[in-house]
């Protein structure tokens, strides 16, 4: 059996095709990542952006449509994916997809473009309470990307200069919009940029920090989402925690769509 | 949609509609026969003002602004109005919509803004006197304001009561001073009693909520307790209520539910963002029912342990043997009737209202809180994320979402829906088609 999932994230979208794999005697079921894919909309309106990129991750895995068992979507364009069997909320997909690559996992962190959240997971990889942020950007990735513009570096410049800097400047502006006039006030008081993308990034750690307390930091924690591959996020994430081991799974941005598979070949079941 | 239950339309619903018009139109008619306007807020004392005749109407700035929120444009012109006199967005947006109407002199009910003879005012919320005293101000009239904020009801003590009760009479010499008028110690015990009916009524028909399917929803009773907040002194109003236990009794016995498909229940917290009451009606397309809040019961319902250990209204002083024939007994067992309210305790200690919270979910049978971040309300937001922490260390599952009451801006909608999507994912809802 193949099931798909799909997150439609606010800049990309992901797609992942599951496999079931039947093991006589196994005590659970096992699975297999048949195929992912992943694409920046770009001009794509949402509708074609998840026809568009479903093709493709097919094409590549060989597969037609009518092979597929059931099709859930995520993400903030959820309900835009017209095909899909089922919708579920990334709280529900993230917390399954991390449980499902750390069973041990029982605090989940997802920080992707638009949003940050944190959730607690129980054993069955279903979350059990969560808290994100809310209409402002501070403790999402698009914060982070707004400052490292304003620093003119990409964003794996910007996460390996924070690496460089043992300097600690707190930055006093919540909003996005304010932050940046203050890294502009940095940049004209001569601050070292790796300082302030320090800063920044602490700033980001300590707001999506602040949500995840919320819920509770228990057993073993996961961060997924587009900002695993910030480097010097997630050493910021780790210091604001308080945590010596932050668990960081090889498919980051796939996490949700993977728990989206999952939930869909489960409810074969 | 699999419905589980009967259902069927609340027969009082149209009675409560009109007499919650004819009240806004009474307020705008009062001069035409003489008779006087004033405004508070909802917490008022308003049985003191009703001892100065029966031609006496009040505007009670609460659920004023509420209806004004319902009319989405209107509510936007009055905050641009207050925020153009020079008021900060993030004061209380009751507040501002009402400042802003006064400014523009538009009244929602139609015609100018009625000005009030004068202003009468309890104070316990943070904004509450600063918004009248600003009334008072703009409209040239007489103010006088009670403190109540005396500590939890559970620490009263006699010369707490004794503050109060010797505010009260101060504020009945500021009744004749500032009309002319002789106060009438008849009126106002009738009224004493009155409030005491209408607000131990309302906390007998929310206790009626305890059953499975809830007669009630959330989103109906905000109609219906609506009256208690308008005029709790009132004759109508305690017979409303009266004329409302019996049908919602009747419902009980009938097993009429409010969501015919009830399979979750739901309980809420503060006012709710009054242009979006439909985020209600999306709860029940998951089978969720709200079955009320602390806000809802107790805003001007007032409560008592019972023997049993559960909670219901407050035994009325005649029931338990005690007259009220005097001006000095009334005031005295009227100011301790209001102190025990409720929704005055947590100002004091959020661990009151958790408490509080945490009795409604057993009582209520509540699978799942759903607290609105109320941006709108300092005063009852106060300590909120305190009971979110209370109640989740309790073990109830728990979803918070920001919104204001009164002020639009600050709600999303979309977002909000993905908060519940995944709340109700965590309580095991799925969506059931429409």
């Amino acid at each position: 059996m193949i099931t798909a999932g799909i997150d439609m994230g606010s800049r990309t979208v992901k797609v992942v095709l599951l496999e079931e794999i039947k093991v006589e005697g196994a005590p659970q079921l096992k699975y297999a990542i048949k195929k992912t894919h992943i694409m920046m909309p770009g001009d794509l309106d949402p509708d074609q952006a998840a026809e568009k990129v479903y093709d493709d991750v097919l094409t590549g895995a060989g597969l037609k449509r009518d092979q597929v068992s059931a099709v859930f979507a995520t993400g903030a364009g959820r309900k835009q994916v017209a095909f899909a069997t089922e919708g579920i909320t990334e709280m529900t997909a993230g917390a399954k997809g991390a449980s499902y690559m750390f069973p041990l996992a029982r605090t989940v962190v997802d920080v992707g473009a638009e949003e940050g959240r944190g959730m607690k997971t129980d054993e069955q990889g279903r979350a059990v309470d969560f808290a994100g942020n809310e209409k402002c950007a501070a403790g999402a990735g698009s914060f982070a990307e707004a400052m490292s513009r304003a620093l003119q570096m990409n964003l794996k410049e910007f996460g390996e200069a924070s690496l460089l800097s043992d300097k600690s400047i707190p930055m006093n502006a919540q909003c996005t919009v304010f932050a940046e006039s203050e890294v502009v006030s940095l940049i004209h008081s001569a601050t070292p940029k790796n300082d302030i993308a320090k800063a920044v990034l602490d700033a980001v750690a300590s707001r999506v920090c602040a949500m995840v307390r919320r819920v509770g930091i228990e057993g073993e924690v996961v961060l997924i989402g587009g900002m695993v591959h910030n480097a010097g996020f997630v050493q910021s994430l780790k210091n604001a925690m308080g945590v010596d081991k932050i668990s960081l799974p090889d498919m980051p941005e796939y996490i949700s769509a993977l728990g989206c598979a999952l939930i869909a070949a489960e409810r074969q079941h | 949609m699999h419905n589980k239950y009967p259902s069927e339309p609340l027969k009082l619903w149209k009675k409560a509609k009109e007499l919650r018009e004819q009240y806004y139109l009474n307020y705008a008619r009062a001069k035409d026969n003489g008779g006087l306007r004033w405004s508070g807020s909802a917490w008022a004392l308003d049985a003191l003002p009703a001892g100065l005749g029966e031609d006496v109407y009040s505007l009670t700035g609460e659920p004023y602004a509420a209806a004004v929120s319902h009319d989405r444009k209107f509510a936007k012109e009055c905050m641009d109005a207050a925020e153009s006199y020079g008021f900060a967005r993030d004061l209380c947006s009751y507040m501002r919509i009402y400042w802003g109407g006064m400014h523009l002199d538009k009244y929602l009910f139609g015609g100018k803004f009625p000005k009030p003879d004068f202003i009468f005012q309890s104070q316990i919320c943070c904004s509450h006197s600063k918004w009248y005293q600003h009334v008072a101000v703009a409209e040239q009239v007489p103010q006088f304001y009670v403190d109540v904020g005396v500590g939890p009801y559970k620490d009263l003590t006699d010369a707490r009561l004794d503050y109060v009760v010797g505010q009260l009479n101060e504020g009945i010499e500021f009744l004749e001073q500032s009309t002319g008028r002789k106060f009438n110690d008849e009126l106002f015990i009738r009224a004493v009693k009155n409030e005491m009916r209408s607000t131990s009524r309302w906390a007998d028909i929310c206790a009626l909520n305890k059953v499975k399917p809830a007669p009630l929803d959330e989103k109906t009773m905000y109609s219906l307790y609506v009256l208690a907040t308008l005029s709790k002194s009132s004759q109508w109003c305690a017979d409303f209520y009266d004329e409302l236990y019996e049908e919602v009794k009747d419902r009980v016995a009938r097993g009429i539910a409010a969501v015919p498909n009830e399979s979750v229940r739901m309980m809420s917290d503060t006012q709710p963002p009054w242009s979006f009451l439909k985020i209600f009606r999306y709860l029940e397309t998951f089978g969720a029912v709200s079955i009320g809040s602390l806000y809802t019961f107790a805003l001007e319902g007032i409560w008592e342990t019972k023997p049993d250990g559960t909670w219901g209204g407050r035994t009325l002083p005649w029931n338990k043997g005690i007259e009220i024939n005097d001006r000095q007994t009334a005031l005295r067992l009227y100011a301790d009737w209001n102190l025990s309210k409720p929704q005055w305790q947590h100002f004091y200690d959020p661990r009151i209202k958790t408490e509080m919270m945490l009795r409604i979910v057993k009582e209520w049978q509540v699978d799942g809180v759903m607290l609105h971040l109320n941006r709108g309300c300092e005063g009852l937001s106060l300590g909120i994320m305190e009971n979110r922490m209370g109640i989740a260390k309790a073990g109830v599952p728990i979803m918070t979402y920001e919104g204001n009451m009164g002020d639009e801006r600050e709600f999303d909608e979309v977002r909000t829906q993905a908060r519940v999507d995944a709340f109700m994912e965590q309580l095991g809802q799925r969506r059931q088609a429409a």
